[in-house]
């Protein structure tokens, strides 16, 4: 094609072209940022748990006049054994707090007790000897806790003990890289040996930096239903509901008046699911900016296309006198779109890179990968090419007899 | 003048449908977008207690050990310790003061009439109610004399009224909680600070608590706690915080009304800190704060990351139907920029034809401000039905209706300013030859 001619077409409306580069520009920088927000929530949406959810339900019940522990503790055990009966429930724990739940409950943990030495806070669960088992937990590392392991919430927070502690792969490889952490000394409550080291277990809810959701640390602490929650493993997936329903009235039937609410009783995937509802709704605006904005654009490249193909009536009618087809009109306006596509996409790729900039400056986000600029580019240029195509295709059909009207 | 203006505008605009449509759509798109957000941004950095708030200040200490202290970076804690809380307390510089902090309790039936059931509470001392201007609908809050005798009163919401009372004055009547027996002395009437300032732990928008008790009478009974402990050094787990536990677990708040009561202020938290340190209770230098209640939503960064977000992005996406609109305003204006030539040849001004081009794209900004006004209304019903917290706190005011238009006139004017002053170069003798 005469690229030449072209630009010295375009040279004769340098601000019309200027706004439609700073038009594509900007919305290469936002479209690319905004899919780049995209993959970012959809990725944190999609973090894995290390737990079996499609088979756990919780139910959390509360007292409404707290007796002496010693009988919440007997109740405890009583709704332990009556939950177990459960004809689909394949086994019974209780668990201090729930993953996706409201609360988190850590501890800062170093490799020293002295006073001064570095800490980081670590997510810690709490649980009898059937927890890891419910929450079907991957050991990689060291042993399962021993039966003779298991204490009371006071014995460990008293520190006098020494409880054995598993921790998550990702802890132990912080704390001690590229060794087993099994035998090795963590100081959380008092001082903790590591004997076991699971795949994967994560905090029950984002707290702290980012590295850290992977942090968690597993005691073996026989709880009573006033500190933490029932969790159930269901043998079959879609009876979850059902046995919802029976774990709630298997509780309300038996014992003291306590507080057995549907409210507090919920499948681990509807609390995903609840948990991540700000982050769905966000990528669904997202979604939506990026369509209009991609509409806008189209819009004004089409607008300003046709207006120019209605001033260049007459140029076109005598370049199809002198013999040009329609085809030849047709490229022509192609081109020239996909030039001043080009130059708004080249700048566009550049404000997309400052606009991620200034976005990981305020808030916790990645760098843009590099290979969203090809694909930007490649939609920015389709969009392009279908807007300017009505125009143009208006322009290839303008007569040659054009040339010789005077208006 | 103007009113020919506006006739010449709306004639040319109804001339040439499709690109007036076009225009008005870009502009409705952008202002309805950016309005949306604004509004929600505008929403939740309000000022929860207009002409209050500017009176009300947060003090913070350092209480903790040495590491991890770097000089004149770490923040002090954002919570009090019950030991530093009570010495301010009962220090009494303040024009008032309140220490308080959050629990729940469960909420039993007289007689069976309705099923028990958890309500969040709030333990604090009486200085909350006339501090924070807390209206009553029946009786009145209780006094310090209460405080001190850790009498059993409680004063509750209006809704929990409703609820468990069925609504009336309900003063003197029993509520038990957690199996004690307490006495309703007062109804608090209308009253939902938003955010809810005064305790960021708990639910920041749209929820009060339902049950206002003495904070002595809550640790005498024992009530759970609800909110988050901070502990520091070889301190408890802070599952159930104590009073001499390192954990810092309540909110102080106090009123200053004065400047120099202010910096009166600081001045006695500094000499606080210097004397805990040298009772060695305190290990950092003296590290203190007072900020008043705007200063410390701002602190805490209470409006989400998302929305903020989310204004950036519906301001981009206004810059590009900005943009876009100059671009058809300017092959509208040249367009006609024979009849700019002939009004120019009869005598009309550079100044006249600009100004007759700028109405003109006034009215097309008024015309999407409209549009967007009412995709800015749709754009907030869908807000509403976000799961988020803050949803149903997403309405327009008349202050944000009026900058809707103003935003949009605004807008339009502004990408008029371009094709206006570039259509008025045109040369009359070139125009009027080349028809």
């Amino acid at each position: 094609m005469h690229f030449r001619h072209i630009l010295s077409a375009l040279g004769r409306h340098r601000i019309a072209v200027c706004l439609l580069v700073l038009e594509i520009a900007f919305s290469c920088a936002v479209v690319c940022n905004a899919l780049f927000l995209i993959g970012a929530r959809l990725d944190r949406m999609h973090r894995l748990t290390g737990v079996d959810e499609a088979h756990l339900v919780e139910v959390g019940v509360r007292s409404v006049a707290p007796g002496s522990p010693e009988a919440i503790m007997a109740q405890t055990r009583t709704d332990l054994a009556a939950l177990g009966t459960i004809p689909d429930v394949a086994s019974v724990s209780i668990i201090n707090q729930t993953l996706f739940g409201d609360s988190f409950s850590g501890s800062g943990v170093g490799l020293s007790d002295a006073p001064n030495a570095p800490t980081i806070t670590v997510t810690q669960y709490f649980g009898n000897a059937q927890l890891a088992g419910t929450l079907g937990l991957k050991l990689v590392d060291g042993r399962w806790f021993k039966p003779d392991e298991f204490v009371s919430d006071e014995q460990l927070e008293g520190g006098g003990a020494t409880v054995p502690v598993i921790i998550t792969r990702a802890l132990a490889e912080h704390f001690f890289p590229g060794q087993s952490a099994a035998g090795k000394v963590i100081y959380a409550f008092g001082t903790n040996r590591v004997v076991g080291v699971v795949d994967r277990l994560v905090q029950p809810k984002d707290y702290g930096p980012a590295e850290s959701y992977e942090y968690a640390m597993l005691f073996p602490v026989n709880l009573s239903y006033a500190q933490g929650a029932y969790l159930l493993r269901v043998k079959d997936a879609s009876q979850r509901d059902a046995v919802i329903r029976t774990a709630l009235q298997a509780l309300k039937g038996d014992g003291p008046l306590r507080l057995v609410s549907p409210k507090n009783a919920r499948t681990l995937e509807a609390a995903r699911a609840k948990y991540y509802r700000n982050d769905r709704a966000m990528a669904w605006m997202l979604v939506g900016v990026c369509l209009l904005l991609l509409i806008v654009t189209a819009v004004g490249i089409g607008g300003l296309a046709s207006f120019w193909v209605a001033q260049r009536r007459r140029q076109i009618g005598i370049r199809r006198a002198v013999g040009a087809t329609r085809s030849d009109i047709l490229r022509y306006f192609q081109t020239e779109n996909f030039l001043i596509a080009t130059l708004g996409i080249v700048l566009g790729m550049v404000l997309a890179y400052g606009l991620n900039l200034v976005l990981m400056l305020h808030y916790e986000l990645g760098r843009l990968p590099g290979w969203y600029f090809p694909v930007g580019a490649v939609t920015l240029w389709i969009i392009g090419q279908l807007a300017v195509l009505g125009p143009a295709l208006r322009a290839s059909h303008v007569p040659p007899v054009v040339a010789t009207r005077s208006v | 003048m103007f009113g020919y203006y506006l006739d010449l505008a709306l004639r040319s605009l109804r001339r040439n449908k499709a690109l007036t449509a076009l225009m008005v759509l870009a502009i409705a798109l952008g202002i309805g977008a950016s309005m949306t957000t604004l509004t929600v941004l505008h929403v939740l950095s309000g000022d929860p207690l207009p002409g209050r708030s500017g009176s009300l200040y947060y003090p913070q200490l350092d209480p903790r050990d040495g590491h991890g202290y770097l000089p004149g970076k770490t923040e002090p804690m954002d919570q009090m310790a019950w030991i530093d809380g009570m010495n301010l307390l009962q220090a009494k510089r303040a024009d008032r003061q309140a220490l308080m902090t959050g629990g729940d309790a469960a909420i039993q039936p007289e007689n069976g009439a309705f099923d028990p059931f958890y309500e969040d509470m709030r333990f604090t001392t009486a200085g909350f109610f006339p501090m924070f201007g807390v209206p009553f609908e029946y009786g009145h809050a209780w006094g310090e004399a209460e405080d001190d005798a850790h009498a059993r009163v409680v004063v509750i919401s209006s809704q929990l009224n409703d609820k468990v009372f069925g609504g009336g004055d309900s003063t003197g009547k029993t509520l038990r909680l957690d199996g004690s027996a307490f006495r309703v002395v007062g109804v608090i009437g209308d009253w939902h600070p938003n955010p809810n300032f005064y305790d960021l732990n708990r639910k920041n928008y749209n929820e009060n608590e339902g049950v206002f008790l003495p904070l002595s009478t809550s640790q005498d009974l024992g009530m759970a706690h609800d909110g988050s402990v901070d502990c520091w050094g070889n301190g408890g787990s802070g599952q159930a915080p104590d009073h001499d536990s390192p954990c810092a677990w309540l909110q102080f708040w106090v009123q200053l009304d004065s400047p120099a009561k202010v910096a009166g202020y600081k001045e006695f938290l500094l000499h606080y800190a210097e004397q805990q340190k040298a009772l060695g209770r305190f290990q950092r230098p003296p590290n203190v704060r007072l900020r008043n209640v705007m200063q410390w939503l701002a602190y805490q960064q209470v409006v989400p990351d998302d929305v903020r977000l989310q204004a950036g992005l519906a301001f981009g996406f206004l810059l590009v139907c900005l943009v876009n609109t100059v671009g058809l305003m300017l092959a509208k204006f040249l367009r006609h920029a024979g009849e700019l030539g002939v009004r120019r040849a009869l005598g009309a001004s550079r100044r006249a034809l600009f100004a007759q081009l700028l109405v003109e794209s006034g009215v097309v900004g008024l015309v999407g401000g409209a549009g967007g006004l009412l995709l800015a209304l749709a754009g907030l019903w869908l807000v509403r039905r976000q799961p988020a917290e803050y949803a149903s706190l997403a309405h327009l005011d008349p202050m944000m209706l009026l900058a809707t238009f103003l935003l949009a006139l605004g807008a339009s004017l502004l990408a008029g300013l371009l094709p206006a002053w570039r259509a008025c170069q045109v040369t009359p003798a070139l125009q009027l030859k080349s028809n």
